[in-house]
């Protein structure tokens, strides 16, 4: 395995953390806020802030740790990401500072129960994997072009591409079923009844489109870049994997057993799916101008940076695992038996 | 023109957002270090009133937290976005210190959120206090490896450039570049100083206001102490900084100075405005500036005649540096007439004038801290990466950044009015009277 691969392995991973956590904290605002329009706020609210007050700002982490990782690893991409995504990273910055603050304003602090503020936060969390999946869209090609050298978004291109929005449409679903399925097994473990089965229905629900659009999107590719298409087909095995544990989660939600197995099911179905879909993708990270050969940095700061890695993990690890006792794990606290917050 | 210059504007944008970022990122490097001093101080004297103290400072350090997080989360990215070509190639030498930072906030993220959601889920006080060291450290560790950062921005080294292109890259050589040591215990002794001066603040004005209560008393107490002592170590570090300026970024010491002529015993210029190259209205201290920079009032200080033209810094850094110091000189001067008056029973600390220059501790220190980081950053202009990159070669050459500009300045408003706003509900709806007559209260039903 070269240094490049380990690379992008390491940051793959971590943009799949990124996207498991942020599916459930931008799904659990949703579901909150549509709770709260239909009257049945009192049944979540509890349950999903619970869940979320300890840990939001760990989901912001690995965030922050993927796009840092992605300089280190690769200094050549800020040149074209960097110029390319000024407005649409912008945006999802302003969301994501609106919601992270909002969030902390009212749960930590002033106990604001004001309807607006649920919505809009609810929203922002429908709108923040609307703003960021199209970085997955433009790196497919065809819509960054040199201009005398100096890279340029083509908005028209990629706004009226079929393929941006069926990718912006994937991640809407697969946000609200990830955070749905999480949150029935959470509420189960809580011995929540009525969250349970408020949250299985939605896990329901979404369970299709989610497939739906994801098989769209293979589509999609097939006449926008046919050479990533080729490597999915030859992966097909591992696509069929990823479904075939799909299929043993909505199973398991529809008998309404064993929740816990649901949730670890659905991730190895997004973990399959989501290395099939970056091995396809290999070698480019911006096709054709950017592969992860010519993009990778010198040779002495992959070595450093993966050993700051590895011992970065030997931290990490530890208090995550600590973390999730405390908060995930902790029947008290999951029940909700004791209010500890400071 | 220039306000269609992508450069321009990428400027005008990075100083936003880290204007507000460093008064956030200020307290949450400094107030950490003191809610762990408070709960430790609570454990050792059995007293209950410091470890509330821990407890309400942390419940509004949450709001600060947040606040630093989303603006450091955006000029994370904004690195990117607005200096491409600057990334693309310092990426190459600086990656590392950026990644550990990154996992020092993991790191002190984590223990935040348990240290918050675990009070009084243990009987033993000191468990609590164990959950303080990690986010402690984890905050001073994360603002070691950002200063480490800017100061290889300052003083790059760790490569050789050939032919165009960077070779022999050692990671570890650019991490500790001569500017490091100085640069770091800066911003470390800056930020506990300013979190003690604020939190000072705080409980003066609970006290004007009329609450008499011991609570704030021995708030005010304790953190006027931790500020007395930052504060000179902050003058003690700062005059180490004017050694390491004139030693190996002097155009930046001149500039700040007004020091045209490369002379000895060298003057220092206080206040003043500047007609061409003369200082009107100044005072200027003889040989203190050759003081400054190398410890003896004889000796030589390269003068800002001796650099091109298009390589010195701008000259109205001069008010900044000016700004700095002497907010710092006289916080360290005041602090320590507090700790003098209280320990000697002087009644004038309890008159009414006393307290209003309690209550501007806190602002002043910010305004310090503003101040001294504009300095640094506009003293090393037109460099990005000193000697190798200017600004301009360094931005985005995209159109929209003006777009940008409006929308972030337009977040950074609500964000402020935000923080005030509910940093004054939280602490008004729940007085500090209030909420130890419920802990008594809760502490008698369990003893039944």
């Amino acid at each position: 395995m070269t240094l490049e691969i380990i690379g992008i392995s390491v940051l793959w991973l971590f943009l799949f953390l990124y996207v498991i956590v942020a599916s459930i904290d931008f799904g659990a605002g949703f579901f909150n806020a549509y709770s709260s329009f239909v009257g049945k706020q009192h049944i979540l609210t509890g349950v999903i802030q619970r869940y979320l007050s300890p840990v939001w700002e760990v989901t912001n982490v690995f965030f922050v740790f993927f796009f840092v990782g992605v300089i280190g690893f690769f200094p050549q991409t800020a040149f074209y990401y960097g110029t390319t995504l000024l407005v649409p990273a912008s945006i999802a910055l302003i969301l994501l500072a609106i919601r992270g603050s909002y969030y902390a304003f009212a749960t930590y602090g002033a106990k604001i129960n004001h309807r607006g503020y649920i919505y809009m936060y609810g929203l922002s969390g429908l709108l923040l994997p609307a703003a960021l999946s199209p970085v997955l869209a433009m790196s497919e090609g065809g819509f960054i072009q040199l201009d005398n050298g100096q890279p340029y978004l083509d908005y028209w291109a990629l706004f009226s591409s079929p393929l941006m929005w069926s990718i912006v449409v994937l991640s809407l679903t697969a946000v609200l079923y990830i955070s749905a399925v999480f949150l029935t097994w959470y509420s189960s473990k809580a011995g929540d009844a009525k969250a349970t089965d408020l949250m299985r229905k939605y896990a329901l629900v979404w369970a299709a489109p989610a497939m739906v659009t994801a098989a769209g999107i293979i589509y999609e590719l097939r006449g926008h870049n046919p050479e990533h298409y080729t490597r999915i087909l030859d992966l097909w095995w591992v696509f069929a994997v990823s479904f075939l544990l799909f299929a043993g989660t909505v199973y398991l939600i529809w008998k309404k057993r064993h929740y816990g197995w649901a949730f670890i099911l659905l991730v190895g179905q997004f973990f399959t799916a989501f290395f099939a879909y970056g091995a396809s993708h290999y070698p480019y990270l911006l096709y054709p101008y950017l592969t992860i050969y010519d993009s990778f940095t010198n040779e002495a700061m992959a070595i450093a940076l993966i050993i700051a890695f590895i011992a970065g993990l030997f931290l990490l690890l530890p208090s995550l695992y600590l973390l999730f006792r405390l908060f995930l794990f902790d029947k008290d606290y999951v029940e909700g038996k004791s209010d500890y917050h400071a | 023109m220039e306000f269609q210059d992508p450069a321009f504007l990428s400027r005008i944008l990075t100083l936003l957002t880290l204007s507000f970022h460093i008064l956030y990122a200020t307290i949450g490097v400094g107030v950490p270090l003191m809610i762990m001093i408070a709960q430790w101080v609570g454990i050792k004297k059995q007293d209950e009133h410091y470890i509330l103290m821990a407890r309400r400072w942390a419940r509004g350090f949450v709001i600060t937290v947040a606040v630093g997080v989303v603006t450091g989360t955006a000029i994370g990215l904004q690195l990117s976005l607005l200096w491409p070509n600057f990334m693309q190639l310092a990426g190459n030498v600086i990656a590392l210190p950026l990644f550990m930072e990154v996992f020092a906030f993991f790191f002190e993220a984590i223990f935040l959120g348990i240290y918050l959601y675990t009070w009084d889920r243990f009987e033993d006080q000191r468990k609590h206090f164990l959950f303080l060291i990690p986010v402690a450290l984890g905050a001073a560790a994360s603002s070691v490896f950002i200063t480490i950062v800017n100061a290889f921005m300052n003083q790059p080294q760790g490569f050789e450039i050939l032919n165009g292109e960077m070779v022999n890259i050692s990671p570890l050589l650019a991490m500790f570049s001569p500017a490091v040591p100085t640069k770091v215990a800066h911003v470390m002794a800056t930020a506990f100083m300013t979190s003690a001066f604020v939190l000072a603040s705080i409980a003066a004005v609970r006290l004007l206001r009329g609450s008499n209560h011991i609570y704030h008393k021995k708030a005010l107490f304790l953190t006027m102490k931790l500020g007395l002592v930052f504060a000179i170590a902050t003058a003690l570090i700062g005059d180490f900084s004017g050694k390491y300026l004139a030693e190996y970024q002097p155009e930046k010491l001149a500039a700040a100075e007004w020091h045209f002529e490369t002379e000895e015993e060298a003057g220092l210029i206080l206040f003043g405005i500047l007609d061409g190259e003369e200082a009107k209205y100044a005072i200027k201290i003889p040989y203190a500036l050759s003081i400054l920079a190398h410890s003896n009032p004889f000796t030589e200080v390269k003068g800002l005649n001796e650099f091109p033209e298009d390589e010195r810094p701008p000259l109205w850094i001069h008010y900044l540096f000016d700004t700095m110091v002497m907010i710092g000189m006289w916080l360290a001067f005041f602090s320590f007439v507090y700790v003098v008056a209280v320990w000697r029973n002087w009644t004038f600390i309890r008159a009414k004038w006393f307290q209003w220059l309690l209550i501007a501790g806190g602002p002043l220190a910010l305004i310090a801290i503003e101040a001294g980081w504009w300095f640094t950053e506009v003293g090393r202009q037109p460099w990005v990466l000193r000697g190798y990159m200017t600004v301009d070669q360094a931005a985005t050459t995209s159109g929209q950044v003006d777009l940008m500009i409006i929308l972030f300045a337009g977040l950074y408003l609500i964000l402020g009015i935000g923080t005030a706003v509910v940093l004054t509900r939280m602490y008004k709806r729940n007085p500090v009277e209030i909420e130890l007559a419920e802990r008594e209260n809760s502490k008698g039903g369990d003893k039944k």
